[in-house]
């Protein structure tokens, strides 16, 4: 019989969960409640006695100082309403697995246990008002369930939510002898996301008669086996080959046409390969899991960055957390594996204050924006990998989909027992050992699903919880058996599965056999296609070598890390899979990986025409400056980055906050990988989405130049840095739910046209990259499309991190310099925002001009001569200064007409416009001479002092004082908006 | 002795902090290793070889049920009788923010009367109901018998926890911690003084950062002494005009000496 113990606080002691949850229902739900309390309820599937149940709840589930616990009895008393959250049938419940590995320790019996919780709530409530609490904030009814209880109601009954299945393993044959309205309905009932072209191109390979006759020998018929038919879908999907950014183009702009044989091809590669051609660094580029680049002469650098968009706007913490663990398999399956030492977060989301009513199926922003939030926590934190860098993003066209950018750094030796860590080496008879966790029905479809809109048939099986000690242990193990050699080489388990997985790695030996029913399973009853394709995560592939499998198993086994051979890899030009030894699937390699046609598609610009704001200038600028600081764009981010560990492995140098009370802006990260060494790793990105607004290829130059800015503000150099591009867009194929694809596309070929330039220029290749293109919700009449957004991410070297500079005004009397022309371009800048304009100049890069300014900087932080040097972005020139004084406790005397300027006339235009390339420097008065001769030949002026005060002051260009206002003040308004 | 003295520096489940902590020793002069529990519970190494076992920070277990709840459980269910003999042989445990949280719910703090069985203190959720990371300033305790602080009068560093509230079961319990000295370091602000939050991070009971046993020998402590060993830790080392080493390498350089002269 099952049990149940429950546990609560004892009397005097804070519940801190039921408080925040308490508050959260008064902010958000705006539902008047007068308290909340928690218990947490432990099923235990076990017949156990009163004795051993006393025992579990004195050694395992009750604190002794703080809680009490009962069993079999419910410990609720003193409540209005109770609602008890538990998770779906099938769904990841990480405490009841480490309860289970617990009970064993103590009690040494296998029991199954399943966690639910419970919150007490107090407050004359109506039962519909107890729903929307239920399923507005505490559950999410994709994977938990809720049961609500008010004080006369009976007793909440024990439940086991297990999976239940009677369903006898099956293999169908799918019979594409249909006409073309039939292939598509297999291709949308199935999830498939194949067009009718793709459909036709599988039922034409299956028809040819040397194919048939070779899967004869197998059992095989004329037609796809549902393994077979969802390998294809989910290999030849948008996600895994990128169809978009491999099509051909027919791009038109003002009246010329141009063909682009594939943008990937044309733009990010081409731009990489001019750079390769000048630098020693580039040790491994798209072709693995990550880039690689060289460190020094025995490490190097590993760096990918991955979307989770779909999963999280279904589940916003489950899609985050999978995002965040599953972006860390990236490195770590790159080449023979790195270690972990970074992770980097940006987000993308609607106002968290949206008070408009939401289209069906969306949660409101908020929701997103903490679960999200506490997703990327708990997959980054409890994994040990430092959070150093992100932002946060707000248009409100993001309610259409979050966009949840997850990166991660690796280092590795570059070489490992005597060969290159980077390549992948595979031979006919290698095995294929799948680590780490279990496949169950989770995340099938993964691959497919995002490949679509979000409608109202997404699939909810796509949503999992990510484990993040399930994966630690796996990763430490990993690690073990790399240095002593016991595999060759690995990747990770994401989107596909295993039949990615194995998939890919078979290219490199040339064929494979999978052996389905080997794979370890949650629970029975997975079909053998589900078996293959389940996104189940916490699993890496990795290829032993036979005379090594005893050794490798031996320490999985002593590491607790479940390790399991399920295939083989062959050079036979197959991809054959097996259940019970017989064959469910068997296609050419070359088929499944280039069996595709390539898209064509048209694409048209045709610039837009906005309304060019006209009003005067205000004559004093302090509340705007004000507004501005407040705006949610601009404004301080600490609540969400105290939460995240930027220090774990000890290494850090430049946190994500800095300044005299900790507390700043920092414009990159720096941290020391190698404990025992000062050379540094600067990571930053930069993002600007609300230029594509006027022009995606200002937007991407913006978001490019942006990134290096950044990390030249910290001390990082040209010399050696490489970019990583992750474009997010919305549906850029032309159809009837997206008549307006062509300028979509347009779009997307201008923002490549401008990586190419701008990447050439600074000498930053692209070494890795990904592209989500269906960021778009559509269900009955209501369409929301994301703005097309690029991510650009960086990471380089630092030759000796004591160089690096923080943002931050350091002494009264340091002379303050802005670097960098300032124009008039307002267009998308937050200053028109704040008024309802976009406008139609967006800043323009140059970056071969600012190459030279960049390196001139780089120089002078080198010689120590830099005191502080901000990155000028969103806001401009008046927020650059105001966040440097007030991070470092000190105010300003600043002259606007000192800027250097082209044609700008109004002290708005140079307080607020986002002209590039651009920052605030500040050096002491000793330095001046020196570091102004290695500026000198750039765009700089010196405009202003640090004052021995806390005023800050901007005179205009008429000498008069447009802002006034103390630096507590300037702090204040930054700080206050997500001040949670 | 002149050997270098050997560390044990627990890894596996989870634990997170180990590189960072093994290497501080290593600066420090001991001969850090790290070692998996497992490794331990199997007889593949044995506690008997090393001198000081440090058990570092992370999420053991993921902080499930309640955070170093079941790597307790690991070492109370699978090696009671080597940590005993551990301490019986006089050496020296040290425990960072999760390892702090493992010794209380073992038990082996404040080992009152030497007894290292019973539970008597927790570190539960803080006040603010979120992790948090940030740095702390420390004032020592000049009355403890604590070996890792010898010397030390204040620290800066950073706490990394959700679950760093220090909670004794009653106020007898509260009151002997304090009057015997148990309580090593203390949250205070820049000053020195006690003050609330953000200064004491987490709400803890009289500002309790740290506590050791009776013997000075056992010490357990939220903030991470690892996380600042290089003077770029700091969060403002490119403001302030800082000398000499990282705050938190004299604890390690403390337990390292001390081994030394006494073995």
């Amino acid at each position: 019989m099952p049990h149940r113990i429950e546990v609560g606080f004892k009397l005097g002691i804070k519940d801190s969960l039921g408080e925040s949850v308490k508050k959260r229902i008064i902010e958000d739900l705006n539902i008047p409640v007068d308290d909340v309390k928690t218990i947490d309820v432990y099923t235990i599937d076990a017949n156990l006695s009163e004795e051993q149940l006393k025992i579990l709840g004195e050694n395992l589930f009750a604190d002794p100082v703080t809680q009490v616990f009962d069993f079999d009895n419910p410990l609720a008393k003193d409540f209005d309403w109770l609602i008890e959250v538990g998770f779906r049938p099938g769904v990841t419940d990480n405490v009841g697995k480490t309860s289970k590995e617990a009970i064993e320790d103590i009690l040494n019996i296998k029991a199954n246990v399943y966690c639910s919780r419970q919150y007490l709530i107090k407050g004359n409530l109506k039962r519909e008002l107890v729903e929307d609490i239920a399923s507005k904030l505490l559950a999410n009814p994709l994977i938990e369930t809720w049961k609500i209880k008010s004080v006369g109601d009976k007793e909440i009954e024990i439940a086991i939510p297990e999976v239940k299945s009677g369903h006898e393993a099956e293999v169908r044959e799918i019979d594409l002898d249909v006409d073309d309205e039939g292939l598509m309905k297999i291709s949308r009932d199935r999830v498939l996301a194949l067009s009718l072209e793709e459909m036709k191109t599988i039922r034409n390979y299956f028809k040819d008669p040397k194919v048939i006759e070779e899967r004869k020998k197998f059992g095989l018929g004329g037609n796809p086996t549902d393994v077979e038919l969802e390998s294809l879908a989910q290999t030849w999907s948008e996600h895994c080959k990128h169809k978009i950014f491999n099509a051909l183009i027919e791009y038109e702009e003002g009246g010329k046409k141009e063909i682009i044989d594939s943008l990937f091809k044309t733009y990010i590669k081409k731009s990489t390969d001019e750079i390769g051609k000048r630098v020693d660094w580039l040790v491994s580029v798209f072709n693995d899991n990550a880039g690689v680049i060289k460190f020094n002469d025995k490490w190097n650098l590993v760096m990918k960055v991955e979307t989770h968009n779909s999963p999280s706007a279904l589940d916003p913490y489950g899609g985050a957390l999978t995002g965040i663990v599953g972006v860390n398999r990236d490195p770590f399956g790159t080449g023979m594996g790195a270690r972990l030492i970074f992770n980097t977060d940006v987000f993308c989301f609607a106002s968290p204050f949206y008070k408009k009513e939401l289209p069906p199926r969306l949660m409101h922003p908020k929701r997103i924006f903490e679960g999200v939030r506490k997703g990327v926590e708990h997959g980054g934190n409890k994994s040990g990998i430092p959070t150093i860098n992100g932002s946060i993003v707000f248009d409100d066209r993001y309610l259409g989909k979050p966009l949840v950018y997850c990166g991660t750094g690796g280092i590795m030796p570059s070489e490992i027992n005597g060969k290159m860590s980077h390549i992948k080496e595979i031979a006919n008879g290698d095995l294929a050992v799948m680590c780490g966790g279990r496949i169950g029905k989770d995340g099938i479809h993964g691959a497919t699903f995002s490949s679509e809109e979000l409608n109202e048939n997404s699939p909810a099986t796509a949503v999992q919880i990510g484990d993040p000690i399930t994966q630690k242990k796996m990763f430490d193990f990993l690690l073990e058996a790399r240095d002593l050699g016991l595999y060759k080489t690995l990747t990770d388990n994401g989107a596909g599965g295993l039949s990615s997985s194995i998939g890919e790695l078979a290219q490199i030996s040339g064929g494979c056999e999978i052996y389905l029913d080997k794979c370890p399973l949650k629970y029975a009853g997975l079909d053998p296609w589900e078996i293959l394709l389940s996104e189940a995560q916490e699993r890496m592939t990795v290829v032993v070598s036979p005379e090594k499998l005893k050794e490798f198993l031996e320490l999985a086994k002593a590491r607790g890390v479940e390790s399991t051979v399920v295939g083989k890899f062959t050079d036979r030009k197959k991809f054959h899979v097996l259940y019970k030894n017989k064959t469910v699937a068997y296609l050419d390699m070359n088929f499944l990986h280039g069996g595709m046609s390539q898209m064509r598609l048209r694409a048209v610009w045709n610039a837009p025409k906005r309304e060019e704001p006209a009003f005067e200038c205000p004559e004093n600028l302090t509340e705007d400056l004000k507004k501005i600081l407040s705006r949610l764009n601009v404004c301080s981010k600490e609540h969400v980055v105290r939460q995240y560990d930027h220090e774990v492995q000890g290494g850090s140098v430049i946190k994500p906050l800095v300044g005299a009370q900790n507390d700043g802006p920092s414009d990159a990260a720096v941290i020391r990988p190698l404990l025992d060494s000062n050379e540094g790793v600067v990571v930053a990105h930069g993002i600007c989405p609300k230029y594509g607004d006027i022009d995606t290829y200002n937007m991407a130059a913006c978001a490019i130049d942006e990134a290096v800015r950044n990390a030249v503000a910290v001390g990082g150099s040209l010399e050696r840095m490489a970019g990583l591009d992750n474009f997010c867009w919305c549906d850029p194929v032309k159809s009837e739910k997206t008549p307006d694809g062509e300028y979509k596309l347009a779009q997307l070929v201008r923002a490549n046209k401008a990586l190419y330039d701008c990447t050439t220029a600074f000498g930053v290749p692209c070494i890795s990259g990904k592209d989500s293109m269906k960021n778009d919700y559509q269900i009955g009449d209501t369409k929301i499309s994301i703005p097309p957004t690029l991510l650009f991410s960086v990471i380089g070297k630092i030759e000796n991190v004591e160089k690096a500079v923080t943002m931050d005004v350091k002494n009264p009397g340091d002379l303050v310099y802005v670097l960098g022309m300032t124009k008039n371009e307002l267009g998308g800048s937050e200053y028109y925002a704040m008024r309802g304009f976009v406008g139609n100049t967006a800043p323009a890069v140059d970056a071969r001009g600012a190459v030279k300014m960049y390196n001139a900087l780089s120089e002078a932080m080198k010689k120590g001569l830099v005191k502080s040097c901000h990155d000028c972005s969103d806001g401009g020139l008046g927020v650059a200064l105001a966040e440097s004084a007030f991070a470092g406790g000190f105010g300003m005397d600043i002259e606007l007409k000192k800027v250097p300027v082209e044609s700008v006339e109004r002290d708005d235009a140079v307080l607020f416009s986002e002209s590039q390339s651009r920052f605030v420097a500040t050096v002491s008065p000793e330095n001046k001479d020196e570091f102004e001769s290695i500026m000198n030949g750039n765009v700089y002026a010196r405009i202003g002092k640090v004052r021995n005060d806390k005023e800050f002051v901007v005179k205009g260009l008429k000498d008069n004082v447009v802002v006034k206002a103390s630096i507590d003040e300037l702090k204040e308004a930054w700080q206050k908006t997500l001040r949670w | 002795m002149r050997m270098n003295p050997k560390v044990l520096v627990l890894t596996g489940y989870g634990i997170n902090c180990d590189i960072e902590t093994q290497f501080a020793f290593n600066l420090a002069g001991g001969d850090a290793k790290r070692v998996h529990l497992n490794d331990i519970i199997h007889g593949k190494e044995s506690l008997d070889d090393f001198h000081i076992l440090a058990i570092p920070g992370g999420f053991s277990f993921g902080d499930d049920i309640a955070s170093g709840r079941v790597l307790a459980n690991k070492f109370k269910y699978n090696l009671r009788e080597s940590v005993q003999s551990f301490i019986d042989e006089e050496k020296l445990i040290l425990g960072i923010c999760n390892g702090f949280q493992v010794m209380a719910k073992l038990g082996i703090l404040p080992g009152f009367d030497k007894n290292y069985r019973e539970q008597q203190v927790t570190l539960t959720f803080n006040d603010s109901g979120r992790f948090e990371d940030r740095w702390v300033h420390l004032k020592v305790n000049p009355e403890s018998k604590c070996i890792f602080t010898r010397g030390i009068e204040k620290l800066y560093l950073p706490v990394r926890h959700g679950e760093g509230k220090f909670v004794s079961k009653d106020r007898e319990i509260r009151n002997r911690l304090i009057q015997q000295n148990h309580v090593v370091v203390q949250y205070v602000d820049e000053d020195g003084k006690f003050a609330g939050y953000p200064w004491n991070p987490n709400g803890s009971e009289n500002n309790i950062a740290g506590i050791c046993d009776e013997t000075g020998r056992i010490f357990g402590m939220m903030p991470h002494p690892e996380a600042f060993c290089h003077l770029t830790n700091h969060p403002r080392w490119t403001r302030e005009k800082l000398e000499g080493e990282g705050d938190g390498l004299a604890v390690f350089r403390n337990a390292v000496q001390w081994v030394k002269e006494k073995f």
